[in-house]
């Protein structure tokens, strides 16, 4: 009965956004001379790496938030109750 | 084309090494609302990376890393939105006017010059604010009030008390209306601070519980909202001068993001008071780390007599074993006091089981 009412672990959206993610961190540290070198031009160019940012975030952020919820670490039931 | 020499490479201990820093200042960060940044900055200014570039990747990994924390904390019912995204605004000016004055001196004094205002000001502000953080939790742990829910201060009770008409704005962290002419200088000076030493939060997180009368956790969590509005920002005037190194912030920005997210989650479990501790003992060991550097930049500004290259090496050394020492202390702490709310919780379910018979 227990088991039924427990949420079910989002192991293929972990896997989904790790692959995303790792294609990513690949591709930043494959072509790194060409991405450096151009998002450090400034000006404009400043636009690119806040935008790299947000992606990486997004894609990085979400396969995290669901490693720990695989794994089984996630906030307190009842915090207030916690002494 | 070549990675102008401003850029270090990147080998795959340095890669390793800076996904750990990034993981445990995460964990750091998710957990006290800033933080990570002090051990961020010098861990890749000890790679070779100049101050400057060191504040810039990290604030341009900060943003990101503070967003995903700030909607973590949100879901716990912990964010203040209104008053960090005020705070933030005044803060984004402090960051223009902290970055301006550190483009000025590194014009003037070159890498030395900039390294050693950013090692002073390490300094002053962790051993000033470090120091009052941990009094304070000291002093609230010998109470025996470790439990007790969070009240006001003095200085937060009579900031509350005053009433500028047409300034009052109401924040749900305070309970109370406050006059923004109380938060804007106390936003710039956080944004002043993350331009110069990338950890506004060690003025941010202070003065929301200590001058506003904010509850450490709901300041902690509201300090994540001032942090990506003022890094976005701050990242963007860097940017514009070409001073990121994306590769050494998304690399960073993969282990802060596992870090933080642990972090957020462990706030769930412990005491309030948890927070001024593990943000004041972290303060105050980093302060001995960077107050090491400071000779080596005084020698080579030619302020001093020039330091034999043995006592450069040792005094480098030492600083970077304190610094590692204070990041695995604060990760320490977190994640025992994180095991102990667990066990408690795993507790109180199983002698809820026994009493009532639930599941």
């Amino acid at each position: 009965m227990a088991q039924s009412t427990r949420k079910k672990k989002p192991v293929g959206l972990m896997i989904g956004m790790g692959i995303v993610s790792i294609a990513l961190y690949v591709t930043l540290l494959l072509k790194q001379d060409v991405i450096n070198n151009t998002f450090a031009q400034g000006g404009w160019y400043a636009l690119l790496p806040i935008i790299t940012a947000f992606v990486f975030s997004y894609f990085h952020g979400q396969f995290t938030g669901h490693f720990w919820t695989v794994l089984g670490v996630e906030a307190a039931r009842k915090k207030k109750e916690i002494k | 084309m070549d990675i102008p020499t401003s850029f270090i490479n990147l080998d795959a201990i340095t890669l390793l090494y800076l996904f750990g820093v990034g993981f445990v200042g995460g964990l750091v960060s998710g957990f006290i609302g800033s933080g990570g940044a002090f051990v961020l900055t010098p861990g890749m200014m000890s790679l070779g990376v100049p101050g400057l570039m060191a504040v810039a990747s990290n604030m341009c990994h900060k943003f990101p890393k503070a967003l995903v924390g700030a909607m973590k904390r949100f879901k716990y019912g912990q964010v203040d939105v209104k008053l960090g995204v005020i705070l933030g605004i005044s803060a984004e000016a402090g960051v223009l006017y902290g970055a301006g004055i550190q483009e000025k001196i590194k014009a003037t004094y070159g890498d030395a010059g900039s390294n050693l205002y950013v090692s002073v000001a390490f300094v002053v502000i962790l051993a000033t604010v470090g120091g009052f953080v941990l009094y304070d939790a000291w002093k609230t742990y010998k109470s025996g009030n470790a439990n007790a829910e969070e009240k006001a201060g003095k200085l937060a009770k009579w900031v509350q008390s005053i009433n500028i008409p047409g300034t009052m704005v109401y924040f749900k962290a305070l309970n109370a209306k406050v006059s923004i002419l109380f938060t804007i200088p106390l936003g710039f000076a956080t944004g002043m601070m993350a331009a110069t030493i990338a950890v506004g939060g060690f003025v941010g997180v202070p003065s929301m519980i200590y001058v506003l009368g904010a509850p450490s956790l709901m300041a902690s969590a509201t300090e994540l909202v001032i942090a990506f509005v003022m890094g976005l920002g701050g990242s963007l005037k860097y940017a514009m001068h070409g001073m990121v190194d994306i590769r050494l912030a998304m690399i960073i920005l993969a282990g802060s993001l596992f870090g933080i997210q642990l972090g957020a989650i462990g706030t769930t479990y412990v005491k309030p008071f948890m927070i001024k501790v593990v943000m004041g003992l972290i303060m105050v060991i980093v302060l001995f780390s960077r107050g090491l550097m400071v000779p080596v930049y005084l020698s080579q500004l030619g302020l001093i007599e020039k330091l034999e290259a043995g006592s450069v090496s040792l005094l480098k050394n030492s600083s970077f074993a304190i610094m590692i020492f204070a990041l695995l202390l604060g990760a320490f702490i977190v994640l025992q006091a994180m095991w102990k709310g667990k066990q408690a919780e795993k507790l109180q379910h199983a002698a809820g089981v026994l009493e009532h018979g639930e599941v």
